[in-house]
C-alpha cells in the first residue's frame, strides 16, 4: 500500500520556523489535498519529501523509506511536481521526457509510447517535437505534469499543479488528477484553490504557520470545524432538470437532519444538515428515493471554505 | 537486504527498473551534451577556438616560420620553439574559456533558471547530477581543445613534416593542459555550487582564473618572498614552461635597477611534480567541496 509519512518533521530558516513537528501519515490509494495560506509550509513539506531541501529535524518517509537517507529507493515509485520547474529551452517535450524516462528506468521498449500517451493526456501531443523555450508557462507546466506521471508512479506529489494554467487547463488538470485516482495511486496535492481540492480530493490536511491543524476526510473536517461551529455541514446536490421551490421546501427541507436549503440555480441546491457522516449518507439515500433526478452529491465548497477560514483564523 | 532483494525493490509494478547511479550519470552526460551542442555558448567558444587557430596560421604563414620557431640559443628553426609560441599561451587561454563557459554556471544555473527543479525531484543522487554535468563539461572542453590541438599539429606537420615534427615536450605539455583543464573545471564547478546566481559564479571564476591568481602570485612573491604554491596559475605554469628550450629555474633572483637603487626581484617557477601536485590538489579539494555544497544546497 503506498504511503507517505512525516515524523516530527521540522524546518527552520534562521530564526523562522517554517515547519514545526509535523506528524502526518497518509496511506492507501486516495487523493489528499494539502491546504494552507501562503507561507504556511506546504511547499516546504513537499520539498523535503522530494529531497529539494533538508529537514532541520524529523524524517520524511515514502513507502517507509527515508527520502534523505535513501533518496533513490524512496522516490523510485514517486512522481513529483514542485513549483514550476524549467526545462532546458533547447529541449523538446519528447527529449525532456526521454531524459526522465531514462533516469527512472522506464523500459526502452515502452518509452516512446509512454511519452506520447502521457503528453496526449496533458493535451501536448501536438507540441511533442517543438522546443520548450517557445512555450508559455501553462504549456511548460503541462509538460512538467507529464514528466511527473511518465513512470506511472504509485505516489504523486503535486505542488499547486494548476499554477499558470488557464481555466480550461485547470479543469483538464483536475480531470487528470481524478483519473489518477482510478489507478490506485496516492496523490498528495497542495493547493490554494478550495474548489479544486473539494472537487478532486477525498481527504484534506490543513497546515498553517508550519503546524498541521487537521488531517481527515473532507466530510469529517467540515463536520467538526465547519459552518456555525455547531457541527452543521453543507452538501451541493445537482439535478438532471430544474427543481421547483415546492419540491425544495416541501420535500427536501423536511428530510431527516436537514437544517436549511438554498437554491444555487435551477438545477443545484445547497443543503445544510447536521449529524455527521451517518446523516450525510442517509440524506443521499433519501434524496435518491425521491426520484427527482439527483445526478451529483458532494460536500459543498463553501463548507470547506468555511472550515478552512475557521481553522486558519484560530491560529492567527 | 541482499542485492537481489534490493534490485527487486528497485523494480516497480509497471516494469520500471531504476538504473544504477553510474547509468544515471551516463544519462545526465548524454542530455547535457545535447544541450551544449545546441547552446550559443558552445558555438561562441568553437568560433573563438577557430579564430585563434586561423589567426596563428595566418600570422605564421605571413611572417614566416622563422618568426616563431627560431631557437633563441642556437638560432636554428625547430619545432619546440614553434610549439612554445603557438601552444604555450593559447592552450591556457582555451582552458580558461572552456572552464568558465562550461563550468561557470553549470550548477548555479540549475538554481537560478529552476532547471534543477526538473531533475532533483527524481530518484537520482545529487552526486550523479554533479558528476554527470562535470563530465559533460569536460567532454565539451576536450572537443574545443582537441580542435585547437589538431590545428596546431596540422601546422607543425606542414612546417616540420609529419614524422619529425612533434617534440616530447609538446606531448607533456598537452597532458599538463588536460590536467589544468580538470583542475580548472573542478574550480569553476566549486564556485558554481557556492552561488545561486549564474552571473556571480561566472564573474568570480573568470576574475580569479584570468588575473586574480596571477596578481596574488606576483604580490606574494614580490612582497613576502614566498613561493605561491597555493596558486592554480602558478601550478599551470608547467604547461608553457615545459616547452622552453631550458626549463626555468625553480628559484631565480634578478637584480633590477631603480635609479641609484638596486633591488633583487625573486621569481619562482613550479617544477613539474610540483605543478602537477598543485593542479591535482586543486581538483580534488574543489571537487569534494563543490559536491558537498551541492549535496547540501537547498532549492528554495
Amino acid at each position: 500500500m503506498p504511503s507517505i509519512e512525516a515524523v516530527d518533521l521540522s524546518k527552520k530558516y534562521g530564526s523562522f520556523q517554517a515547519l514545526s513537528n509535523i506528524n502526518l501519515k497518509i496511506e492507501g490509494a486516495k487523493c489528499v489535498g494539502f491546504l494552507g495560506p501562503n507561507g504556511a509550509g506546504k511547499t516546504t513539506t513537499l520539498k523535503i519529501f522530494t529531497d529539494m531541501i533538508l529537514a532541520s529535524s524529523g524524517r520524511a518517509l515514502i513507502n517507509g523509506v527515508s527520502v534523505h537517507e535513501e533518496k533513490r529507493k524512496a522516490l523510485n515509485h514517486c512522481g513529483a511536481l514542485i513549483e514550476s520547474p524549467e526545462i532546458y529551452p533547447s529541449f523538446t517535450p519528447r527529449e525532456a521526457l526521454s531524459m526522465v524516462a531514462e533516469i527512472k528506468g522506464v523500459p526502452s521498449s515502452e518509452t516512446k509510447k509512454r511519452i506520447e500517451d502521457t503528453l496526449a493526456e496533458v493535451k501536448m501531443e501536438e507540441w511533442i517535437d517543438k522546443k520548450v523555450g517557445k512555450f508559455s508557462k501553462g504549456m511548460k507546466q503541462r509538460v512538467n505534469i507529464a514528466a511527473a506521471l511518465l513512470s506511472e508512479p504509485e505516489i504523486v506529489l503535486l505542488d499547486e499543479p494548476t499554477t499558470g494554467l488557464d481555466p480550461r487547463g485547470m479543469s483538464e488538470v483536475r480531470d487528470i488528477v481524478k483519473s489518477l485516482k482510478k489507478h490506485n495511486r496516492l496523490i498528495f496535492m497542495s493547493s490554494h484553490l478550495l474548489p479544486e481540492v473539494s472537487d478532486v480530493c477525498d481527504e484534506v490536511a490543513m497546515i498553517d504557520h508550519g503546524k498541521l491543524l487537521v488531517y481527515d476526510t473532507i466530510g469529517n473536517v467540515t463536520a467538526k470545524f465547519g459552518g456555525d461551529g455547531g457541527g452543521a455541514q453543507t452538501v451541493e446536490v445537482g439535478f438532471s432538470g430544474p427543481v421547483d421551490d415546492a419540491m425544495i421546501s416541501g420535500k427536501i427541507a423536511t428530510l431527516a437532519g436537514v437544517v436549511a436549503t438554498d437554491r444555487v440555480d435551477p438545477r443545484n441546491v445547497r443543503i445544510k444538515f447536521s449529524g455527521g457522516l451517518a446523516v450525510q449518507e442517509r440524506l443521499l439515500i433519501d434524496l435518491a428515493s425521491l426520484r427527482i433526478g439527483v445526478v451529483s452529491y458532494r460536500p459543498s465548497t463553501s463548507a470547506l471554505e468555511e472550515t478552512y477560514l475557521n481553522l486558519i483564523k484560530d491560529t492567527l | 537486504m541482499s542485492q537481489e532483494n534490493q534490485s527487486a525493490a528497485m523494480e516497480n509494478a509497471v516494469g520500471n527498473k531504476l538504473p544504477t547511479s553510474g547509468q544515471q550519470v551516463g544519462t545526465i552526460i548524454k542530455y547535457e551534451m545535447r544541450n551544449y551542442f545546441r547552446s550559443r555558448r558552445f558555438f561562441i567558444l568553437l568560433a573563438i577556438d577557430l579564430i585563434i587557430g586561423a589567426l596563428l596560421t595566418f600570422v605564421v604563414a605571413y611572417k614566416g616560420i622563422a618568426s616563431i620557431a627560431t631557437n633563441p640559443i642556437t638560432g636554428a628553426i625547430q619545432a619546440l620553439p614553434f610549439y612554445s609560441t603557438w601552444w604555450g599561451f593559447s592552450a591556457v587561454i582555451l582552458v580558461f574559456f572552456s572552464a568558465v563557459f562550461f563550468g561557470g554556471d553549470a550548477i548555479s544555473g540549475e538554481f537560478q533558471n529552476k532547471t534543477g527543479y526538473f531533475l532533483v525531484s527524481n530518484p537520482i543522487r545529487r552526486s550523479s547530477i554533479y558528476v554527470g554535468k562535470w563530465i559533460a563539461a569536460l567532454v565539451a572542453s576536450l572537443i574545443i581543445i582537441g580542435i585547437f590541438t589538431a590545428i596546431t599539429i596540422a601546422n607543425a606537420s606542414y612546417y616540420f613534416g609529419i614524422t619529425g615534427g612533434m617534440p616530447w615536450q609538446f606531448q607533456e605539455s598537452f597532458i599538463f593542459t588536460l590536467v589544468y583543464l580538470i583542475a580548472a573545471l573542478g574550480f569553476t564547478f566549486f564556485f558554481s555550487s557556492l552561488f545561486k546566481s549564474s552571473a556571480m559564479s561566472i564573474l568570480i571564476t573568470a576574475i580569479l582564473l584570468l588575473f586574480g591568481f596571477m596578481l596574488i602570485d606576483e604580490l606574494v612573491t614580490a612582497l613576502l618572498n614566498i613561493e605561491p604554491w597555493f596558486s592554480l596559475a602558478y601550478g599551470s605554469g608547467i604547461v608553457s614552461n615545459v616547452l622552453m628550450s631550458t626549463y626555468p629555474a625553480h628559484l631565480s633572483t634578478v637584480p633590477e635597477h631603480f635609479g641609484k637603487r638596486t633591488i633583487s626581484i625573486t621569481s619562482y617557477a613550479a617544477t613539474i611534480p610540483e605543478g602537477l601536485a598543485i593542479m591535482l590538489g586543486y581538483f580534488i579539494v574543489t571537487a569534494i567541496l563543490g559536491l558537498v555544497l551541492f549535496e547540501r544546497k537547498e532549492f528554495n
